[in-house]
């Protein structure tokens, strides 16, 4: 496995914990309640509670009718019987506590921005692609490209997952209690992957950035993946994140086997586009 | 895009026409061209199970070309001329459409012999030819094509499908799949995905004496497998060799006499889910495939990459 250490990237202090991109962070006042609400998002309340047979609608009606209770101001919604529909919770720009009895098909909770989640059986492919903020816990299994693009909130599966885990993800967290397949971490450009078990082939293949843990085996690296050191930060973190997950797994963390960029794919001494405009 | 899908039932035979008709129905979305079954029934302990066909389908919508059904009479009748002359005799025959049979036939020779005496009849396809295998494809969704073949109630121990959108060769019958492993009995195959190296395979295995219906890259592989095992290979290994020969990604499925195995590319870019118990294995491209027959709350996984598995009837 290839190694950072005195890696030119390194030295620049690229594999330091905290990440400071200069194109994506957003600064915003914390006191102001409209940073976190869509401006037509709905005043619900947790504690009225109500259900959705889903046996007999099309995803596109269950949608709706998710739209429809937390206009009503139903602040937590039961969906039962799912039968592995797919695209269901897509497009949720609210809180809400969604509650999800039985398994999910493909698509499912994608572009969320806030919701809780919690499905107690598997999902399909892409689920909670593009999330934006919120919690997504899968108890059982997920298919293929778990997580893809998602740029904020937290995304856990305590089973394992398939191939291209975390695909093109540009923030938040990704954690997962069993293994994963091939290419988890492709094109990764921000935030953290934290695998339990075992990895397959072409891990964080051209990643950009952002930082994946493993607790098992990994197959191979990809392209530009290389091994950094794991730091007290980073086991501390690790500790944090797996409670908030629900994880019940005795884990060494130190053990652990963190990847990040070797940066050598993207040229880092190249100026911004913006930058560039301005040189010229 | 296509879906495919199959179920094996251990130590037992079930519905299993009817279970692929819901399973395949369910995934009428990934394809809703053409529908195929690959059925392994109760059989014929002796003898074999001919399914073929004269002609197309040519309902609207197909790119075969029209002829008049008078012609469909003609080749049967040159069908069993030729069956005759190749030493195999008829037992039983069903006129299943106008282009569409199926008979029961004892033979005791070359079974490559009477596959190319039967196909020399002009548009003549053998669909399948087995001791259990019931190989039915036709234009439509799921439950148009098992209505017309009657499949709603064909008890078997397992049985593979495929629904298909064309993509790289015609709306017809010979371009749907599943595709039998000429000349094996028994022996039948679906894919959902692309072979970027078909014509590297196809000129390779036609130099060595292997046959092609069609332009469709599905029919590679059952052809591929089919020479693997005419060499005397295994069947899963014939498998894993298929992953290093053929490029592309995607993931199919594979049956015999008491068989079902499965096949993922090494990129995992097609998907598969699958479900396993004491009793049965289902599995299919999308979960709510295995839901149509599985109800209750069950754990169902994706296959990694590179992955080859096979199950016991």
């Amino acid at each position: 496995m290839a190694s950072i250490k005195g890696h030119k990237s390194s030295e620049m202090g690229l594999h330091e914990e905290v990440l400071t991109g200069r194109t994506q962070q957003v600064f915003f006042n914390p006191e102001e309640s409209e940073n976190f609400f869509y401006h037509d998002a709905y005043d619900v309340d947790f504690n009225k509670r109500t259900e959705i047979d889903a046996s007999n609608i099309e995803c596109l009606d269950i949608n709706r009718k998710i739209r429809e209770l937390m206009s009503e101001g139903y602040g937590t919604i039961v969906i039962k019987n799912p039968g592995s529909k797919h695209s269901i919770g897509v497009g949720i720009l609210n809180k809400l506590n969604l509650i999800v009895e039985g398994s999910l098909g493909y698509f499912g909770i994608g572009s969320t921005d806030g919701p809780n989640v919690r499905i107690s059986g598997r999902v399909g492919w892409s689920c909670a692609e593009n999330m934006m903020a919120g919690k997504v816990v899968v108890e059982k299994n997920a298919g293929s490209c778990f997580g893809a693009a998602i740029r904020g909130g937290d995304l856990i599966c305590k089973g394992s997952v398939g191939a291209r885990s975390g695909i093109d993800m540009k923030g938040g967290t990704i954690i997962v209690g069993g293994d994963a397949g091939a290419f988890t971490g492709f094109m990764m450009q921000r935030g953290r992957i934290v695998i339990l078990g075992d990895v397959g082939p072409n891990l964080a293949d051209s990643l950009y950035d952002g930082t994946i843990f493993v607790g098992g085996n990994i197959k191979s690296l990809g392209a530009d993946a290389v091994e950094a050191e794991m730091t007290d930060l980073d086991v501390s973190w690790l500790k944090r994140k797996l409670k908030v997950a629900e994880i019940d797994k005795k884990v060494d963390f130190k053990k652990m086997t963190k990847i990040v960029s070797g940066k050598k794919l993207w040229n880092y001494d190249n100026l911004e586009p913006t930058e560039r405009k301005g040189a010229i | 895009m296509c879906g495919i899908a199959g179920i094996i039932h251990r130590g037992k035979s079930n519905n299993v026409g009817g279970e692929m008709q819901k399973m395949l129905q369910s995934l009428k979305h990934r394809g809703p061209d053409s529908t195929g079954y690959a059925l392994y029934g109760e059989g014929e302990s002796n003898n074999y199970i001919l399914r073929f066909k004269v002609g197309e389908n040519v309902k609207e919508g197909t790119t075969a070309v029209k002829e008049d059904p008078a012609v469909y009479a003609i080749r049967r009748k040159e069908v069993d001329k030729k069956i005759s002359e190749v030493g195999a005799t008829v037992h039983a025959d069903k006129k299943i459409t106008d282009y569409s049979f199926r008979y029961i036939i004892s033979y005791e020779g070359d079974l490559l012999d009477l596959a190319k005496k039967v196909e020399s009849v002009e548009e003549t396809e053998i669909q399948s030819l087995g001791k259990s295998l019931e190989l039915i494809k036709d234009i439509g969704d799921a439950s148009v094509v098992a209505d017309q073949y009657n499949l709603n109630k064909f008890p078997g121990t397992h049985g593979i499908g495929h629904t298909r959108m064309a993509t790289e060769s015609g709306v017809d019958i010979r371009s749907a799949h599943p595709y039998w492993a000429y000349p094996f009995s028994d022996v039948s195959v679906v894919h959902n995905g692309q072979l970027t190296n078909y014509w590297n395979n196809r000129r390779a295995l036609e130099a060595k004496g292997m046959r092609f219906l069609s332009s469709c890259d599905s029919e590679l592989i059952a052809v591929y497998l089919a020479d693997k095992i005419r060499e005397g290979m295994e069947l899963e290994e014939a498998m894993r060799g298929s992953l290093e020969h053929l490029d592309g990604v995607f993931t199919y499925l594979v049956a015999t006499k008491d068989k079902l195995g499965m096949a993922k590319d090494t990129m995992a870019a097609k998907p598969m889910v699958l479900y396993e118990s004491d009793d049965l294995v289902a599995l299919a491209s999308e979960e709510v495939a295995i839901r149509s027959v599985m109800p209750t709350e069950i754990d169902t996984y994706d296959p990694y990459e590179g992955e080859v598995k096979v199950w016991q009837a």
